[in-house]
């Protein structure tokens, strides 16, 4: 049950546990005691809305950047790591295998304020080595949706 | 001029969905439940198989029983679910569509006048099919208070000297009525007994809903006088690709060949590159569509009680049964009234044998949030009509 109730959760988070618990052939109480120890466990971290702000008045810019940093005695990447992810205009932040470090992104309202994040709050902190920023043009698709899909059934409305 | 028809042929009655799917098409924004096949794309490393095959320039024909490959994929995956072993050699032919594979295995066996026994509320071609070999139908009227199984009594109640195949539909479509292992072992008895081939359609055997699927083919002595007929169409989503095959006794198997041979030549190349794929890594995309198909049949059983609707609980497929007998409406006036009233299709029972009269084929090949709205307006329609009363 845990696994089916989280891939239908991840796809919305709003569902009731009603209807979570028909789904799931089992009682409401039971998928409520599953949530809340989903949620204890630090499985379940937060529910989230996917917005598309683009269709909105709210401008909001999107950079990816590659982070190049020196690992610290003792603590490796993750003291830098969170020097970094409490800034609140910081969305995310993934330690990467290859090339670089850590992937940060980054949402403000202007090009301006990321390019001042980044000369003034990123590349000065002395573990930070270098720093690519990647702008987001366009989203296609985010956390498994496609943006802007047209659904259209293209069956025949009847067939045996 | 002269009448350039077939008797046989003018004398088949006309597919009952035909009539309903004119009245629906014609309706503006109806909500149709009415579709026998399922709502999710193909898998895509599937199609993208299938897109590498042409890019290739693999477009040429297959053998006539199917690429080897494919083949070899289907008898390890009849091997891995069913536990049955077939020669990809000579002892499975892939055929365009389950569909071919019940016409060519029907023109295979009959002689004029043998005997077809066909339950029913069933497929739409097993019984034109079965005429138009030269075979005379004999209908089982399947039940409720059964669940849909065919039981050994009614078997039995239909056999005669002249019996020779019997046709098994389970999971079945338009019921949803799954068969387990004891309900076969009673059938098996019989044709054993009564020394009769089953041709075993099991399109629906990767949607169950309880245990796993067990093939008729896999009990003890069975496998001799079993066709076993399957596809892609309905585990993979894979119905516009035409893919099916057939698994049997090699001498019937290259009878059908040969029909084979003759009308068809083989399968569509394209599909049957991509159909490997499938069988090789689609088990998980398989199961994924399953546990959708399950989610929805719960919220279908769960909205039917809550409206007070007779159904009994299918377990194989994508489709409800609901009786609407309490109505006293013929299912066809039900359906036309549902869809003019509010604007939702669903097939009357009848459109799948006379004895599905007072029954809905309803699918949950659909999201659900378009299943919520059907119901939602079934619902209020059933309550009107109660209110009338």
């Amino acid at each position: 049950m845990k696994n089916e109730l989280l891939s239908i959760l991840e796809k919305n988070s709003r569902i009731d546990f009603k209807e979570l618990a028909v789904l799931l052939g089992t009682s409401e109480e039971e998928v409520l005691n599953e949530i809340s120890k989903l949620e204890k466990e630090g499985v379940i971290c937060a529910y989230h809305t996917l917005i598309n702000w683009e269709k909105t008045d709210i401008e909001t810019v999107t950079a990816l950047i590659e982070v190049k940093v020196t690992p610290q005695r003792g603590q490796g990447f993750d003291r830098i790591a969170e020097r970094i992810y409490n800034y609140p205009e910081v969305k995310s932040v993934y330690l990467i295998s290859g090339g670089y470090d850590l992937l940060v992104t980054l949402e403000e309202k202007t090009l301006k304020e990321i390019a001042g994040f980044v000369s003034d709050k990123l590349s000065t902190l002395d573990s930070v080595l270098s720093t690519a920023t990647h702008f987001i043009l366009k989203k296609y698709k985010d956390h498994g949706t496609i943006i802007n899909k047209n659904v259209k059934d293209e069956r025949e409305v009847i067939t045996p | 001029m002269r009448n350039f028809l077939s008797d046989k042929v003018v004398g088949l009655k006309p597919s009952g969905i035909r009539k309903f799917f004119d009245i629906v098409t014609e309706m503006q924004d109806a909500i149709s439940l009415g579709v026998g096949e399922p709502d999710f794309d193909t898998p895509w490393f599937v199609r993208d198989e299938g897109i590498y095959s042409l890019e290739r320039g693999r477009t040429f024909y297959t053998s006539n029983a199917g690429l080897k490959d494919l083949r070899y994929e289907i008898s390890n995956y009849i091997k891995r679910t069913q536990g049955i072993e077939y020669d990809a050699q000579n002892e499975i032919i892939v055929t365009v569509g389950g569909s071919e594979a019940i016409d060519i295995c029907l023109r295979a066996v009959i002689n004029d006048g043998d005997e077809v026994i066909i339950p029913q509320p069933s497929y739409v071609s097993y019984e034109p099919c079965s005429v138009l070999a030269g075979a005379n139908p004999v209908i089982v009227e399947l039940k409720a208070e059964n669940e849909f199984r065919l039981t050994k009594e009614e078997l039995l109640s239909a056999v005669s000297e002249k019996t020779k195949v019997l046709i098994l539909p389970y999971p079945n479509n338009p019921t949803g009525a799954i068969m387990e292992q004891k309900d076969l072992e009673e059938i098996a008895k019989v044709l054993i007994e009564k020394d009769i081939l089953v041709l075993s359609d099991e399109i629906y055997s990767a949607l169950t809903y309880k245990d796993k699927h067990v093939s008729i083919a896999a009990l003890p002595g069975m496998k001799e006088r079993t066709i076993l007929i399957n596809g892609f169409s309905k585990a993979y989503a894979m119905t516009g690709w035409r893919l099916g095959y057939a698994c049997g006794p090699k001498e019937i198997i290259s009878q059908m060949t040969k029909i084979h041979q003759y009308a068809i030549m083989c399968a569509p190349t394209t599909s049957q590159y991509a159909a490997v794929q499938a069988l090789k890594k689609g088990d998980e995309a398989v199961e994924e569509m399953r546990k959708s198909y399950n989610q929805r049949r719960r919220f279908l059983m769960n909205a039917f009680k809550e409206i007070g609707l007779q159904c009994f609980e299918p377990f194989g497929a994508f489709y409800v049964f609901p009786c609407i007998k309490e109505f006293n409406m013929t299912s066809e006036e039900f359906a036309t009234k549902l869809l003019m009233e509010e604007k939702v299709a669903v097939v009357p029972g009848t459109a799948f044998g006379d004895c599905a009269e007072g029954f809905l084929r309803i699918s949950y090949a659909y999201s659900l949030e378009t299943l919520k709205e059907a119901m939602f307006r079934i619902g209020r329609f059933v309550q009107k009509l109660r209110d009338k009363k």
